[in-house]
């Protein structure tokens, strides 16, 4: 019966229906199974057949990111039962993203966000225009192994400097790998302003961000 | 009679503007600028300074639909009308702020520099299809800060025709208007004869940062015409169905148009926009794709069903050399916008999403807009009869290559493209070194380069210019432009 019911789970991410992939998850709970067999027989394996169809061509960004969706709603509905296990997810690492500041560009940014996330990596989003500051705090606050930096404009590409200064300042440059990204940031931009890496689009940071952390 | 497109129903049209409106008041649009809020609150809109929204009132925006100029012209340096925004007439300008240039030698994209764009500029000149300039480029031999006026400043250096150009801060606006009075005398005599359109760029969906809304509350004080670039991305940042983004476009082009003429009543002001058709499997914002050409047409036609001047990047290519794609996609663009009647269509040269510009494209695109022009010249009867007076005269004679009719008509009625188009034989073509376009391009460039006519503008005027930009680059670090390269 369980096996059942995690198939559905599967099914339910697979073919992009969040609303269901929540009730799935909460009747499962119901039903005593554990969280983790929730994440991993259920949603996880869906979004490795959703990775997967992505990369043969046969689903396109629309299903990935519905799906990612599916995905993080459910675990908002696990997370406090994990936490009352005292367990955890198993995490690729901890990601905070968001655009620099003077920067509004969000699309990139999100679906950077939204590909690590369903890659298992535990992702910060911070939104759009993000100072600084706020970069420094969130870096220190929960630990993070990866930031990514976007920024869409060439008079927002030398904020990404200043956020590298500011964490050298504050003296967590060595703690965090720092990555960047948007249209006018090149590898060349990566290596003048002493980023970790810069990845051309979201499948390349993902790419990317495993390596970072490996 | 002139062919023209129109690919929504009057209906839809009229739907469309009407969601539009409604989306003025729900949700309202995010105006990240002060001044623009108070001119909205003080104009009667529901303004909540604290989330920075505003909820304009139908009637607000129907106000400022009446006092905007339904047309407007731009002058040469010779102070002549060289184009006009307004009506049916379609013109073509360079695609503008690229930030790489492709090698002629490697055919690798790299950054610009100060000499490719001169080079550029001066290639502009000669192209007798482009029918303004366009800030093309950006350099990166001068501090990132002074990006944008830098590009107008090489540009004031070595062109006639007039300018599509934009600023990428607030202050460095006023920078650019100053080398624009100067090159034309007074801030009366650019409002009275505009050289130049400043681009200002609503971010989707619904929102005026407070750069760009600035630009465009100046540039209105000034009377120096702003061109909306409005840009959903169909399925991104905009709903995925066209028409809806097309409805965003059009609120967001009619708020624009409102805090315009609130900043200044009459001041000349553009419909236009830079959508894409957001593609689903790599992220990115194709140019080259036939929603896209279908979204600016659309919302061309409801700019023109609401009087007013238009604009469009069409034209361009997401291929990232001078290829079968670039050509295809380029074409097709151009096409669609001549044929809707596109006042100013920005793109030529400009390929891999807005982000690189060709020397060698851009005398290929010149070609397709020869052939765009040519296309909505369309077919005219030119004698009454048409043909029976000179086939009753001719017979059976296959002679019309002799006839005084053909020489008079032969050049109107033709488009007669440069050797960039091959038309010759195979023995001739092989004859001729079997050249690829790529090849005949280069020789073009080459060709057309030898003919440029230095700029008309005196040393003082130079010294002025060099002096207003100097004075710019020192608040950034930089003690001294880079040369011109002058002969």
């Amino acid at each position: 019966m369980s096996g059942e019911l995690l198939n559905k789970i599967t099914l339910s991410i697979v073919e992009g229906r969040p609303d269901e992939a929540v009730d799935l998850t909460r009747q499962a709970l119901a039903d005593g199974l554990e969280p983790l067999t929730i994440i991993d027989e259920g949603l996880t394996a869906g979004m490795n057949i959703v990775g997967d169809k992505f990369q043969t061509g046969e689903y396109y960004l629309p299903h990935l990111i519905i799906a990612a969706s599916g995905m993080q709603q459910a675990m908002e509905l696990l997370e406090p039962e994990l936490k009352a296990r005292q367990q955890a997810a198993e995490s690729a690492g901890v990601v905070v993203i968001g655009s620099v500041a003077g920067d509004i560009h969000e699309i990139g940014k999100s679906l950077v966000g939204t590909m690590m996330s369903a890659s298992g990596f535990q992702v910060y989003d911070l939104g759009v225009d993000v100072s600084t500051e706020a970069f420094v705090a969130k870096v220190k606050e929960t630990g993070a192994d990866i930031l990514g930096l976007s920024a869409l404009l060439t008079t927002t590409m030398t904020v990404q400097r200043q956020v590298v200064r500011e964490l050298e300042e504050a003296g967590i440059r060595d703690q965090v790998k720092v990555m960047i990204g948007g249209a006018p940031i090149s590898q060349e931009w990566a290596e003048t302003i002493a980023a970790d890496g810069y990845a051309e689009d979201a499948v390349g940071a993902v790419e990317l961000a495993k390596q970072m952390v490996a | 009679m002139r062919p023209k497109l129109n690919i929504l129903s009057d209906q839809s049209v009229e739907q469309i503007i009407a969601e539009g409106f409604e989306l003025l008041m729900n949700p309202g649009v995010r105006v990240h600028n002060d001044e623009a809020l108070k001119l909205l609150a003080d104009a009667g809109a529901q303004v909540d300074f604290e989330t920075q929204i505003a909820h304009i009132p139908e009637s607000i925006a129907w106000r400022a639909l009446e006092t905007r100029p339904s047309e407007f012209y731009l002058y040469n340096l010779d102070g002549e009308r060289v184009v006009h925004y307004g009506g049916d007439s379609v013109q073509f300008d360079p695609g503008s702020a690229a930030i790489n240039v492709l090698d002629s030698e490697t055919q690798e994209q790299r950054q610009p520099l100060t000499a490719d764009f001169v080079k550029f500029v001066k290639l502009v000149e000669t192209i007798p299809q482009l029918d303004a300039q366009s800030t093309a480029m950006i350099c990166v031999d001068v501090p990132e800060e002074i990006g944008d006026l830098y590009r107008l400043y090489l540009a004031l250096n070595f062109m006639r025709k007039p300018i599509i150009t934009g600023a990428f801060r607030k202050d460095t606006w006023w920078t650019m208007k100053d080398m624009l009075v100067a090159m034309v005398g007074s801030e009366a005599a650019l409002a009275e004869k505009p050289i130049a359109v400043f681009d200002v760029c609503p971010s989707p969906p619904l929102l005026w940062s407070d750069l760009t809304c600035q630009n465009m509350i100046d540039s209105a004080r000034h009377g120096i015409p702003s061109e909306l670039v409005s840009m959903p991305l169909a399925g991104a940042t905009s709903p995925v169905t066209l028409a809806a983004a097309v409805v965003q476009h059009t609120a967001e082009c009619l708020s624009g148009v409102t805090i315009c003429q609130l900043a200044q009543e009459g001041a000349p002001i553009v419909w236009g926009g830079s959508p894409a058709a957001f593609d689903m499997r790599e992220g990115t914002t194709p140019m080259g794709a036939v929603g896209t050409w279908m979204i600016d047409c659309a919302y061309t036609q409801v700019g023109k069903a609401l009087g007013m001047p238009t604009h469009a990047y069409l034209g361009m290519t997401d291929a990232k050399i001078v290829d079968a794609q670039c050509g295809l996609e380029s074409s097709g663009g151009a096409l669609m916008a001549a044929l809707a009647g596109v006042n100013m269509v920005s793109g030529a040269g400009m390929m891999d999403f807005e982000s690189c510009q060709s020397y060698e494209k851009l005398v290929i695109d010149a070609e397709i807009i020869g052939m765009a022009k040519r296309l909505i010249g369309g077919i005219e009867a030119r004698d009454n009869p048409i043909a029976l007076g000179l086939m009753q005269k001719l017979g059976h004679r296959a002679d019309y290559l002799a006839q005084p009719h053909t020489l008079k008509w032969f050049d109107k009625e033709l488009y007669l493209p440069s050797a960039v188009i091959d038309r010759g034989s195979l023995d001739s073509w092989k004859r001729k070194g079997a050249k690829t376009a790529w090849e005949r391009a280069q020789d073009r460039v080459d060709e057309l380069l030898a003919t440029y006519q230095p700029s008309p503008i005196s040393d003082d005027l130079r010294a002025e210019l060099r002096e207003i930009a100097t004075s710019a680059a020192n608040k950034f670090g930089m003690d001294e432009l880079p040369p011109l390269p002058l002969e």
